[in-house]
């Protein structure tokens, strides 16, 4: 299983507490996970990335394992610590606004 | 005994705030959806324990919630506003073409009959319909693909649909309008729509007979005179006798040619409210006063009411969608403010109280009169 964390927004829409966890079929990849995310949590469509393009939404960014993946492409096999849900894949809305 | 519930949407969620039909005690509900914007919450005429709220945010874009038991609870339905085909270019304001991209649902419309049709107006402008109560949508993209469209061009606020009305005389006949392109009706349920902008005057564009390029701001119908309409626009209140045919000038001795918000008394068709605002740059009401403008003419002659409502360092904005009138024997009339305040007048605009003085700037306010 993968571990995800989502914006406070976000969990709050899933209706879910703290961290989800995900079954990837294959690689896992942000464009898997977030698949499986979509799937689980239908509500979750359109507001990570956009519906038509896939693209990611620019409010919104990936980390995981200390490290920016919101620029690499989505097919990217994740790092094994978060293929094996040792370290989770965090989906973080950026600090801005009012 | 009679209640009113007024669906509030504001900058950072939405609010009901219900009460009996004296309407002097109210009871405050929210934030739903905290933290979202909520440009707009309207119930079905045909069933009003289901609502549709427009919730989106710059981070996650998109939603639009709809609840079954009068906003006690709510679920999220689909939020997949897809233009039809190649969705083609408009005008940017520099005048160069500009691809329309989706930005928001301002405006919601239930269907006056069935509880499951509803019509969205969205940023960049189309018109989109459910008939299956908010699992899927889909463009009547006859609108868009109006010959003009290539020409439309967005006002200061975007370029936004962010008027719907629905003609109860004929479910074939549709109003709507957009910021900066103007006005247009369908007569065939939304396949083919025309522009009624004709009489409309707007001091910036060359062409003051031009098709289209009028800063629309708001429309208004009573439902017992469905050919008559009155319009805030950027300059001047305006009146069509003929479904927006022809327009003519109404303003009469109005203290500004600008505003926003227009309704209808609930009973008295000639009874008509406005909420003047200083143009172009301030957006403010003049002299710091906060006043209503009521005409029982329909139009031209116009007297400030402002029992109630502050009338001294008064510097709130009332926007397009934020003024609803109630249905009871004696009409009450709402409006919000972008200080987050929502006055109350229950006896047709003699009289203000505030429901409520410290909510999020206020986006949008409907009522439903329940039995």
């Amino acid at each position: 299983m993968i571990r995800v964390v989502l914006p406070a927004h976000l969990r709050s829409l899933a209706k879910v507490n703290g961290e989800v966890e995900v079954a990837v079929e294959g690689q896992a990849t942000i464009a898997s996970v977030l698949d499986a995310m979509e799937a689980r949590y239908p509500m979750l469509r359109g507001t990570i990335r956009d519906h038509v393009t896939r693209q990611r939404r620019p409010f919104v960014r990936f980390f995981c394992c200390e490290q920016d993946w919101s620029h690499e492409a989505t097919d990217t096999p994740l790092p094994e610590v978060v293929a094996s849900g040792a370290e989770p894949l965090l989906l973080v809305g950026a600090i801005a606004g009012g | 005994m009679s209640q009113v519930r007024v669906l509030v949407g504001t900058r950072k969620g939405a609010f009901t705030l219900t009460a009996d039909g004296k309407r002097d005690k109210w009871e405050v509900s929210g934030p739903h959806f905290a933290g979202w914007e909520i440009y707009h919450v309207k119930g079905s005429p045909a069933d009003p324990n289901r609502l549709y709220a427009s919730q989106s945010s710059s981070w996650f874009g998109q939603l639009i919630q709809r609840s079954d038991d009068g906003g006690k609870t709510w679920e999220p339905v689909d939020n997949k506003f897809v233009y039809d085909g190649v969705p083609g270019t408009h005008q940017w304001y520099d005048g160069t073409p500009h691809p329309w991209e989706f930005k928001r649902v301002w405006h919601l419309e239930p269907s006056l009959t069935d509880p499951d049709t509803v019509y969205a107006g969205v940023e960049d402008a189309a018109i989109f319909r459910t008939g299956d109560g908010g699992k899927s949508w889909e463009e009547l993209s006859g609108l868009r693909r109006h010959g003009s469209g290539p020409h439309w061009q967005p006002g200061a606020g975007g370029m936004c649909l962010h008027t719907i009305i629905l003609d109860p005389s004929d479910p074939q006949r549709i109003f709507i309008a957009i910021s900066a392109a103007g006005a247009f009706r369908t007569d065939d349920g939304g396949a083919t729509w025309r522009p009624i902008n004709q009489g409309l005057r707007s001091g910036s564009i060359p062409d003051p007979a031009a098709e289209v390029g009028h800063c629309v701001h708001h429309i208004a119908m009573h439902p017992s005179r469905p050919g008559v309409l009155f319009m805030q626009k950027h300059w001047d209140v305006m009146r069509s006798d003929n479904a927006g045919d022809l327009w003519r000038e109404v303003s009469g001795n109005l203290p500004t040619d600008f505003g926003f918000a227009i309704d209808i008394h609930a009973h008295e068709p000639e009874t008509i409210y406005v909420v003047p605002i200083k143009s172009d740059s301030e957006h403010f009401p003049p002299e710091g006063k906060l006043r209503v403008y009521r005409s029982r003419t329909g139009g031209e002659e116009w007297e400030p009411l402002g029992n109630g409502l502050p009338q001294k360092d008064c510097y709130v904005n009332v926007l397009r969608d934020a003024m609803a009138v109630d249905s009871m024997d004696s009409c009450g009339v709402y409006f919000g403010t972008s200080g987050g305040q929502v006055y109350a007048s229950p006896d047709g605009g003699d009289n203000w109280a505030p429901i409520v003085r410290d909510l999020p700037a206020v986006l949008s306010v409907e009522v439903q009169t329940l039995a």
